[in-house]
């Protein structure tokens, strides 16, 4: 009892940090129809970012923190501008392949930058893990995960009630309406990708702060894959709930099931719940199935 | 063709031709005007070109891949460039799109917020919004509600009441009755007749009840492919047999149509165009 608990509990708390690098990616498919395949780039970056001010330039964590949201926002106005715009109207594997190709090149970018060597953070957190109860978590874990869910009520708290948030809603539900409302919709794409940015970079962070960082880092985005499947690629909450859905399966199944077959199950779970969950409902749990009316 | 009273015109199309994906020829030299204040009719049968008109209007345009080629919009006196439809919204030209076109996954209230997304002033828009419930009290009490789960004739009213917290000076609708009961359909027609009267909101009117719309309008042009092929002040036209027989489905003398009528009625149609 007390495992599951202990594995409940760590798969909540990693599962909120993919739940906020999820939105990185659904806040920018919501607004523009584009997936994005470099979202685990954005966060690969976002965490060099963080080790560049913390370490390289020595400011202290918080302005650090700030520095790597405004880094980040500016790539992705950069990416939007420079790169996606460009490709409005082209059709959907073209635009699919552009992003493939901006993953490999921002992780060769990353190499060249920063290395390929293996860093960590200094300790931003008191070490000692937290205890509730019975129950141990790590303290970057746990600290991770407030961080997430802060950014993610923050970002949920944008949209719903920001009139920019408001208009990008209005803007992911019916651009030519939204023109029509005077809202300006290329804008609308550019404030998309920086805050989609933005919240994958913060996840990049987290995860950093947890496990150290290389240009490899990326790799852990394939898992949100599970997560905005799960939650309906253009669902917000739905991103949410798969965020804690992979965290729960990955941590629970790797748990139960490692010590049998020898490692690797964590990995792979959270593809096998996909596949199952898109079987039986293949806009994912709350994805939209175009409502029609009249 | 056109009215010429082009000093007190907020809008004037001259001769525009509109292309569709470069090749379709959907208006072929279209000139109409908009006299300040008043409330303009563009009537026609489906596939007229009436909405392409609004849309090379207001900006919309280029969205479907259509393009002005020839011709030229003026508004305020001043001509229009190609500027996107959100700079023309804060010019003051607004368009109420055909089919409504509420955000269905925002509610209402946030609706009504994206029809007031232009305005830099609280209080204005705040006293603008009590304009809206005064003359749709109904929304009032659908707030919170999502727009899509909203009827017909209620979005049709968040859609004009989004018209009106952009406080433009030219309001264009595009088929307002478009699916509403009768009895809904006049009421809207009232609403704009006051909006008109009241907000001193200059108004083209696009549809296809001829009946209803010449009846708020004071001027009023019909469309047939392309191309206006009769304007006039409403009596006139009310008075025209050609409208009455065409647009107001009165036979001449009032009587019933016979099919001998329906064929004159074709080819008269296909002359007039």
């Amino acid at each position: 009892m007390d495992i599951l608990a202990q594995l409940i509990v760590s798969g909540i708390a990693v599962g909120g940090v993919y739940a906020l690098i999820a939105l990185g990616f659904v806040v920018i498919y919501k607004a523009t129809s584009i997936i994005n395949f470099a979202t685990g780039e954005f966060m690969m970056i976002g965490a060099y970012f963080f080790y560049t001010f913390l370490v390289m330039v020595g400011m202290p964590p918080i302005p650090s923190f700030l520095m790597v949201m405004l880094c980040s926002a500016m790539l992705g106005l950069f990416i939007e501008r420079a790169i996606l715009r460009h490709m409005l109207g082209q059709p959907t594997i073209s635009i699919v392949m552009v992003t493939i190709g901006l993953s490999s090149i921002l992780m060769g970018l990353a190499e060249m930058i920063w290395s390929t060597d293996f860093k960590n953070f200094p300790p931003l957190f008191p070490r000692a893990p937290i205890i509730l109860g019975d129950i141990i978590i790590r303290s970057n874990l746990f600290w991770g995960f407030i961080v997430a869910m802060l950014a993610v009520a923050a970002f949920a708290l944008l949209f719903k009630y920001a009139k920019v948030g408001v208009a990008m809603r209005a803007t992911a539900g019916d651009q030519m309406a939204a023109f029509s409302m005077g809202i300006n919709v290329r804008t609308m794409f550019t404030v998309a990708w920086s805050l989609g940015a933005i919240a994958a970079a913060l996840g990049g962070v987290i995860i950093g702060n947890i496990g150290g960082i290389q240009p490899t880092l990326g790799n852990i985005g394939l898992k949100i894959f599970p997560v905005v499947i799960l939650g309906g690629l253009d669902s917000i909450a739905g991103a949410v709930v798969g965020g804690f859905i992979v965290g729960l399966v990955e941590n629970i199944a790797g748990g139960y099931l490692d010590p049998y077959v020898g490692g690797g199950v964590k990995d792979l779970a959270p593809f096998v719940v996909l596949v199952l969950i898109l079987l039986i409902k293949p806009y994912g749990l709350f994805g939209k199935e175009d409502i029609e009316r009249l | 063709m056109t009215a010429n009273n082009d000093e007190q015109a907020i809008l004037t199309v001259n001769n525009i031709e509109v292309v569709y994906n470069h090749v379709v020829l959907v208006l072929k030299g279209l000139s109409l005007a908009v006299p300040k204040g008043s409330i303009v009719a563009l009537l026609g049968s489906n596939g007229a070109g009436k909405s392409t008109t609004l849309k090379a209007i207001s900006g919309l345009l280029p969205l479907e891949d259509g393009e002005i080629t020839d011709g030229w919009l003026e508004f305020e006196g001043q001509r229009l460039g190609d500027e996107l439809p959100h700079k023309l919204v804060r010019r003051g030209i607004f368009q109420v799109m055909e089919g409504r076109r509420v955000f269905e996954d925002l509610t209402v209230e946030e609706n009504l917020t994206c029809g007031a997304y232009t305005r830099r002033d609280r209080s204005g828009v705040k006293a603008d919004l009590d304009k809206c419930f005064n003359y749709f009290p109904i929304l009032k009490d659908r707030l919170g509600k999502l727009a899509g789960y909203l009827s017909g004739g209620e979005q049709q009213m968040l859609a004009i009441s989004r018209a009106l917290l952009a406080r433009p000076t030219l309001m264009m609708l595009d088929e307002p009755s478009l699916g509403l009961a009768p009895l809904l359909v006049e009421e809207i027609f009232a609403i704009i007749q006051e909006i008109n009267q009241k907000e001193g909101t200059s108004i083209l009117l696009v549809e296809q009840n001829a009946q209803m719309a010449l009846g708020v309008s004071s001027y009023g042009y019909i469309m047939e492919s392309g191309r206006v092929v009769l304007d006039g002040p409403v009596e006139r036209l009310l008075a025209d047999q050609d409208v009455q027989e065409f647009y107001l489905g009165l036979g001449s003398g009032g009587a019933r149509k016979s099919y001998r009528e329906v064929k004159h009625y074709k080819r008269r149609k296909r002359w007039l165009s």
